[in-house]
């Protein structure tokens, strides 16, 4: 699919398909693009390994990060520890960088609520009803706000999200409030089966922050360079008490929309095939090795390091032990009412002596 | 012919296009995706995108605009992808489609079919598992309708289509592809508000709908085979509003009742067929009414749904102990 864009809308790009320098270099060290490079292929090769995984039974569904890891990192790469994340389960990669062990990821995709989040990364839980996310960073923004802090809120949901009641609800309060946000759509192209341009007649969705007052941004979401400089500065922004950004990031699903999603069903293998060519992480290392940031015969030996590195965090996973049966009666409240008590009693009675 | 519940209700959606030019079929990825679950395989081509198309991806739109066809003389059959997703149209379900009747005292109507595919054991991410029926007890206007097998799925949905008011038609996603069933190729239906006694008994009454028949009458089967217990099992069919007749006509008979469903137990359906009990026929009770219910609390994920859910174990307890075995 062609990318759409509205006239003077642009997609802002800082490194072309081939890698080439295209734009202004934002301020950012060697040893920092190595780091967003390595958390691209930890994004990769964990999506692959959670996929390789339930096919063995293994883990759950789980959507296919694939081709989408410029956005996911570039967007979470410029946040600070007390800033907030909320996001899909198409951000996985962005929770890493912000700091969730991956084991724990790792674990819920075993099929359980990991019982130690990690609540110091200001990361809520992966969203599944599309869109209501966005909604959540805005009222984290305007806390910040109303609290005084200097922490910001970035909210990420996909194309499809922005049919939602709820997202245009949260660019609406965004505005109005002057919410220290970045609200994020990763256009992937496609929702589920139902392509981009069935989920809104307008050329592009950041043409929307006008409608709210909001500043938009328009960016090719398989340039790492472009994601992480457009967020670092909608973030600072923000931080400066400048209020709102819209940032769409336009990138591409490759995989299926999930493990239980058959693609060939609604569309062209010719169109994955083309959007395999902008592939962000191939493009990123090629600048990187025309750079002389990264030998070429490095790359291997780090995508060996990378798959050792999720195979450990799997391995810690699959060790750790399983929620118990009645655990999911400790989180319903802060106490259980007696006749909540009392069901679970009858749950423990019925593992005891009944399937024991 | 033999056929899924994925395929009777594949057949029904045919044949009502196929039979009204006002029914209509829209929703998320149920064009060339054929839906989730592909219920709606190939609709679109034999149909056209006129007729079966998908939208943006909003449930109160869906709803919303479903409510505007109906009220102008479509007949919408639309899908809500999981029945946890209605949590989204709300508003639009309780305080629009079920009061269009209402608001207008008659001068319009809203015969309008909203599908959603519910119910747990199947390992889906969270919200895509929940059982909503009894969320739409107080919404006066609504007819839910929860079918336990392929011939039943179809039947009833022909007549979900045919009525005149708003229909919540639940599909329980484990019996999509669990066993195939006889069911005719040609135009049938199954009335609404009519329960089934899917099994005789008289020492004990089970109601069920959806995947809980089954698990009803596994249980009913070990209760004979131990106990010697003779349990009639009912298949409720539509949840809303209840076949009180049935149901005293049953608890009359065997003077003991156990009510099984997956939804949490509080407010539920057992609780309103407990009430039924009490006001037609609590002279004819010999011991208190069992409920074996989803628990009160959200739906647990994977790991852990296989506890949350009634089994036949559970309904053996219940039925042991009704029976004082
Ligand atoms: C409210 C709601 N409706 C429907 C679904 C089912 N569903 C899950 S993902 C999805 C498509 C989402 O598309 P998009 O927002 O573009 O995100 P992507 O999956 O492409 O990242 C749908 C319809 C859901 N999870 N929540
Ligand atoms: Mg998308």
């Amino acid at each position: 699919m062609a990318i759409q864009t509205d006239p003077g809308l642009v997609p802002y790009q800082i490194l072309d398909a081939g890698g080439n320098l295209v734009g202004k270099m934002p301020g950012i060290s060697a040893e920092r693009m190595l780091s967003l490079y390595r958390s691209m292929q930890v994004g990769r090769v964990f999506s692959n390994k959670i996929i390789a995984l339930q096919r063995q039974g293994r883990a759950t569904t789980f959507g296919s990060l694939v081709g989408q890891e410029a956005t996911a990192v570039g967007l979470a790469a410029p946040m600070q520890p007390q800033d907030w994340l909320a996001t899909s389960y198409r951000e996985i990669a962005s929770l890493i960088v912000k700091g969730v062990p991956i084991p724990t990821l790792a674990y819920s995709f075993r099929g359980f609520t990991p019982e130690n989040w990690p609540a110091e990364t200001h990361c809520l839980p992966v969203q599944i009803v599309i869109g209501t996310q966005m909604l959540h960073a805005v009222g984290l923004a305007m806390a910040a706000k109303i609290a005084g802090d200097p922490a910001v809120a970035v909210g990420v949901c996909g194309d499809g999200a922005t049919s939602e009641g709820d997202f245009n609800e949260a660019l609406n309060f965004a505005g109005v409030f002057q919410a220290p946000v970045v609200l994020v759509v990763q256009n992937n192209g496609w929702a589920i089966s139902v392509p981009r341009s069935k989920q809104s007649a307008a050329s592009t969705f950041a043409a929307r922050g006008e409608g709210f007052g909001v500043p938009a941004r328009l960016v090719d979401g398989n340039d790492i360079l472009a994601v992480y400089d457009t967020m670092s500065k909608a973030i600072e922004n923000a931080r400066a008490g400048n209020g709102p950004t819209l940032v769409e990031t336009l990138t591409y699903r490759i995989g299926a929309h999930t493990t239980a999603d058959d693609p060939t069903r609604y569309r062209d293998a010719a169109e994955v095939e083309a959007w395999r060519a902008r592939d962000p992480i191939a493009r990123f290392q090629k600048f990187l090795i025309a750079r002389d940031l990264l030998a070429e015969q490095r790359v291997q030996q780090l995508i060996e390091e990378v798959e050792e590195e999720i195979n450990e965090a799997v391995r810690i996973a699959e060790s750790m032990p399983p929620m118990a049966p009645d655990s999911f009666f400790d989180y319903v409240a802060a106490t259980l009412s007696p006749r909540q008590q009392a069901q679970r009693a009858d749950l423990l009675r019925y593992i005891n002596q009944v399937i024991q | 012919m033999q056929m899924t519940m994925i395929e009777a209700l594949n057949s029904a959606l045919a044949l009502e296009l196929e039979r009204d030019r006002r029914v209509v079929v829209f929703g998320e990825d149920i064009g060339a995706n054929g839906g989730v679950f592909r219920v709606t395989e190939h609709l679109q081509n034999k149909f056209g995108e006129e007729r079966v198309f998908d939208t943006p991806l909003a449930e109160s739109g869906i709803i919303g605009t479903s409510i505007g066809m109906a009220i102008y003389g479509l007949r919408p059959i639309v899908e809500i992808q999981f029945a946890g997703f209605l949590f989204v149209c709300m508003n639009q379900l309780v305080s629009q489609a079920a009061r269009i009747r209402f608001r207008s005292a008659g001068a319009y109507t809203c015969p309008l079919v909203v599908r959603a595919p519910y119910g747990g054991g199947v390992r889906t991410p969270e919200l895509h598992s929940d059982s909503l029926e009894a969320v739409f007890l107080q919404t006066p206007g609504f007819k839910i309708v929860v079918p336990s097998n392929p011939y039943d799925a179809k039947g009833l949905l022909a007549s979900a289509v045919e009525d005149p008011d708003p229909v919540l038609f639940l599909e329980n996603i484990k019996l999509y592809r669990s066993f195939r069933a006889e069911t005719p190729t040609e135009h049938y239906s199954i009335p609404l508000g009519k329960a089934n006694v899917v099994q005789e008994g008289t020492d004990v009454s089970i109601f069920a709908y959806g995947a809980m028949v089954n698990v009803a009458l596994e249980a009913a089967k070990q209760a004979q085979q131990e106990t010697g217990t003779s349990v009639e099992v009912i298949d409720l069919r539509t949840v809303w509003p209840l076949d009180e007749d049935a149901i005293a006509a049953s608890v009359e008979k065997t003077g003991r009742a156990i009510i099984v469903h997956e939804a949490p137990r509080a407010g539920g359906i057992g609780a309103e067929i407990t009430a039924v009990i009490n006001e037609r026929c609590f002279y004819s009770l010999l011991k208190p009414i069992g409920r074996v219910t989803g628990y009160d609390t959200p739906y647990p994920v994977p790991g852990q749904e296989d506890y949350y859910l009634p089994t036949p174990a559970k309904v053996m307890t219940a039925l042991r102990e009704i029976m004082e075995l």
